[in-house]
């Protein structure tokens, strides 16, 4: 009787050092796992690598430094496709504390692929405004980005000068932390007909699944195994991929530990009657 | 790069005092959660200036002529109403540019919800029923809505579309759990490679 | 005159915004793109509402010396450094985001770890809070449970590996030669499934409802019956 109880309370301080080390030892232990790509990554994939060479595609910042981890090895596998396929780049976003990661992932892939700012991608920053703003830039991106996050006018820069909306931008990349993929999905996606994929957070992918089944969306990367895939179909593994098998040890412990509570529960329940 | 080596070790310090709170609240992660909430606010500060009332407001006023100069008076003006609410006495003028952001968002919100979520959804759920996903699906949608519409109670034959709906939903929340579950291990997984990686250079 | 000079201004721009969704020609189009400008200029200043209180609660703390106002100076210390980092990096290097600046450091090296483990610290909880409270006590909470851990499975390269030890430990059998099962990758197009199928409907149901009860409230507020907006200042 006393083991049934105590395996139903175990103590929270052995639940958090077993999780710790589950995440140490397989990231010290360079544990490999095959990574399976499912379709709403091969969709969204597709969705880029169909475009031809000088397309443009506009990638939206909508995360911050809380949701890094899972969306910043997707950003980095987007930008590293898109500089293959020599597509250029806009970087915005609506989330304001998210932008510096955009322009450190920028900054890292443009070296790998010799890609010159201005000529291959521009970082246009940030506007407060958020619905407003992504309905406005639909009519006229100037109104709102006359200039780019240094101040430099975007006429400035020659394949700037054919942007004026979203009919001269080919494809939306939303990253995604919060609801913002709800805003550009019924403002640039239905009104302006703006195709669009997202690379979503594990939180809140299952939301955008509705859009995708309506085919109003191209594809959905959710959370670090979205990211994952995807660094595998461009063919460059990054975090994604190497935090997957510490992803799949911590699942299974926690399977363990909810199969553990649960034996507990109905062991004790039959003993009670 | 003495400079990268300080801020890594900042990074790092910063990272195991908020850690230090699995153990137990202390003053090392009161100081790191004060210092995140100081900074931050910071940062809001910065932001406004550096991408609204620089590019948005005192720019375009130098550089526009006329009508289309004095006109961003308003936009100003109703800003700096909005921030009355930071007294009591002259509080209640801040109802007029809440009045108008909310004006706008209620505007948009109708025609966007409709355009772009409402007719999308609904066309998306007039399926045929020749397969069993299509079934599946579109009794999921409808039992759904019908399981909040309270108006009306559903009592003997018709509780049976109230316990379908709660097999959707559960299974949607279970879904949900899972993928949170995946997203906050991501996390922990960020934190540990840095720790692990760019401070300790063990991987 | 207080609340209908609100109410007004709320009626002409909610108005205003539907119909130029219908006659986006000249002049509502032109109209609908300036009071979109404004409305993103305006919604700058809202960033900093929070600020006041904020200092204000803080400063208090200072002043009367209040249990842990040692963490408020550390408060407006850090506020007060950021704002100076940040006009510096703006001036000098254009941009407060300019690589290398100092504004970038204290971004990389105080807020990114700063702000990513506070939420990592969430692992911890919802591992111990899964264990705890995830019991299949009744049908509804058995399914919620199965459909999750079919999720956590199938999600990650765990549901593959485990697929695979199934079908080898089955082709242990004499006489079964089941090793093309592998392929099908059960877990993973049970979670496909799951979230192409049944999470659908679920949510595209949960989502109508908030929708159209979104719309009402929009109705109701431009029509100057809902408000709850305009009280309390």
């Amino acid at each position: 009787m006393k083991f049934w109880d105590r395996l139903g309370a175990i103590d929270r301080r052995i639940i958090y050092t077993v999780i710790g080390l589950a995440v140490i030892i397989p990231l010290v232990t360079k544990l490999t796992f095959p990574i399976r790509v499912s379709d709403t990554v091969r969709s969204a994939y597709h969705s880029i690598e169909r475009l031809p060479a000088g397309s443009i595609v506009m990638i939206s910042i909508d995360y911050d430094a809380a949701s890094g981890p899972e969306l910043q090895p997707m950003l980095i596998a987007v930008l590293r496709h898109c500089f293959k396929k020599d597509i250029k780049v806009i970087l915005t976003g609506q989330w304001a504390l998210g932008l510096p990661l955009g322009e450190i992932a920028l900054n890292q892939v443009a070296a790998e692929y010799n890609k010159k700012y201005g000529v291959d991608y521009i970082n246009i920053g940030y506007r407060p405004g958020y619905t407003a703003l992504i309905v406005g830039i639909g009519r006229e991106l100037r109104d709102f980005f006359s200039t780019d996050y240094k101040r430099v006018p975007i006429d400035s820069f020659a394949f700037m000068r054919r942007v004026h909306n979203y009919n001269d931008i080919n494809l939306l990349v939303g990253l995604e932390a919060g609801a913002t993929g709800d805003a550009w999905v019924l403002y640039a996606g239905a009104r302006f007909g703006l195709k669009m994929f997202f690379g979503a957070t594990g939180v809140s992918a299952p939301d955008l699944y509705p859009y995708l089944q309506a085919k109003q969306i191209e594809g959905i990367l959710a959370g670090l195994q979205g990211a994952a895939e995807y660094e595998t179909l461009v063919n460059e593994k990054g975090t994604g991929t190497l935090g997957m098998p510490t992803q799949s040890v911590v699942h299974g412990l926690i399977i363990i530990f909810i199969i553990l509570g649960n034996l507990s529960y109905f062991v004790l329940r039959k003993k009670q009657k | 790069m003495i400079l990268n080596i300080i801020g890594t070790w900042l990074a790092a310090g910063l990272t195991i005092a908020i850690f230090s709170f699995l153990y137990k609240d202390n003053p090392l992660y009161k100081f790191a959660e004060h210092l995140y909430v100081g900074v931050s606010a910071g940062f809001g500060v910065i932001y406004v200036w550096a991408f609204d009332l620089k590019p948005m407001l005192i720019d375009r006023f130098v550089s526009e002529h006329g009508v289309e100069r004095w006109i961003l008076l308003v936009p100003a003006i109703l800003g700096i109403l909005m921030l009355t609410r930071w007294t009591e006495k002259f509080a209640y003028i801040s109802r007029l540019p809440i009045a108008f952001t909310v004006g706008i968002g209620a505007g948009l919100g109708i025609t966007g919800s409709v355009q772009g979520f409402l007719l999308p959804q609904m066309q998306a759920t007039l399926l045929p029923l020749t397969t069993i996903n299509n079934v599946i699906l579109v009794i999921g949608v409808v039992t759904t809505i019908l399981y909040f519409y309270f108006s009306h109670e559903f009592k003997g034959a018709s509780n049976i579309i109230l316990r379908v709906a709660i097999v959707f939903i559960m299974v949607s929340f279970g879904a949900s759990f899972g993928y949170t579950v995946m997203a906050r291990i991501s996390l922990l997984i960020g934190r540990v490679f840095f720790l692990l990686s760019d401070w300790l250079h063990i991987i | 005159m207080r609340h209908q000079i609100p109410l007004i201004v709320v009626f002409i721009t909610g108005v205003l915004l539907i119909v130029t969704f219908f006659i986006p020609h000249e002049p509502f189009g032109g109209l609908e793109q300036r009071f979109l400008i404004w409305y993103s200029i305006v919604a700058g200043f809202t960033m900093l509402l929070g600020l006041d209180s904020l200092t204000r609660y803080h400063l208090v703390k200072v002043r009367n010396q209040k249990s842990g106002w040692g963490y408020s100076i550390v408060l407006l210390l850090g506020l007060f450094l950021t704002l100076v980092l940040g006009f510096y990096s703006w001036a000098k290097y254009q941009s407060p985001f300019a690589l290398g600046s100092p504004f970038m450091f204290l971004y990389t090296y105080v807020i990114i770890p700063l702000q990513a483990t506070m939420f990592a610290l969430l692992a911890f909880f919802i591992a111990s809070a899964a264990y705890r409270a995830f019991r299949a006590r009744t049908t509804e909470a058995t399914l919620l449970l199965v459909a999750a851990v079919l999720i956590m499975l199938g999600r990650v390269p765990l549901g593959g590996w485990l697929w695979h030890r199934i079908v080898d430990l089955v082709d242990l059998i004499p006489g079964t030669h089941l090793a093309g099962l592998k392929n099908l990758e059960i877990f993973a197009r049970i979670n496909d499934w799951i979230m192409d199928i049944p999470q659908t409907a679920a949510k595209r149901g949960i989502f109508i409802g908030a929708t159209l009860g979104g719309i009402v409230m929009s109705i109701r507020i431009i029509l100057g019956i809902e408000r709850s907006y305009i009280s309390g200042s």
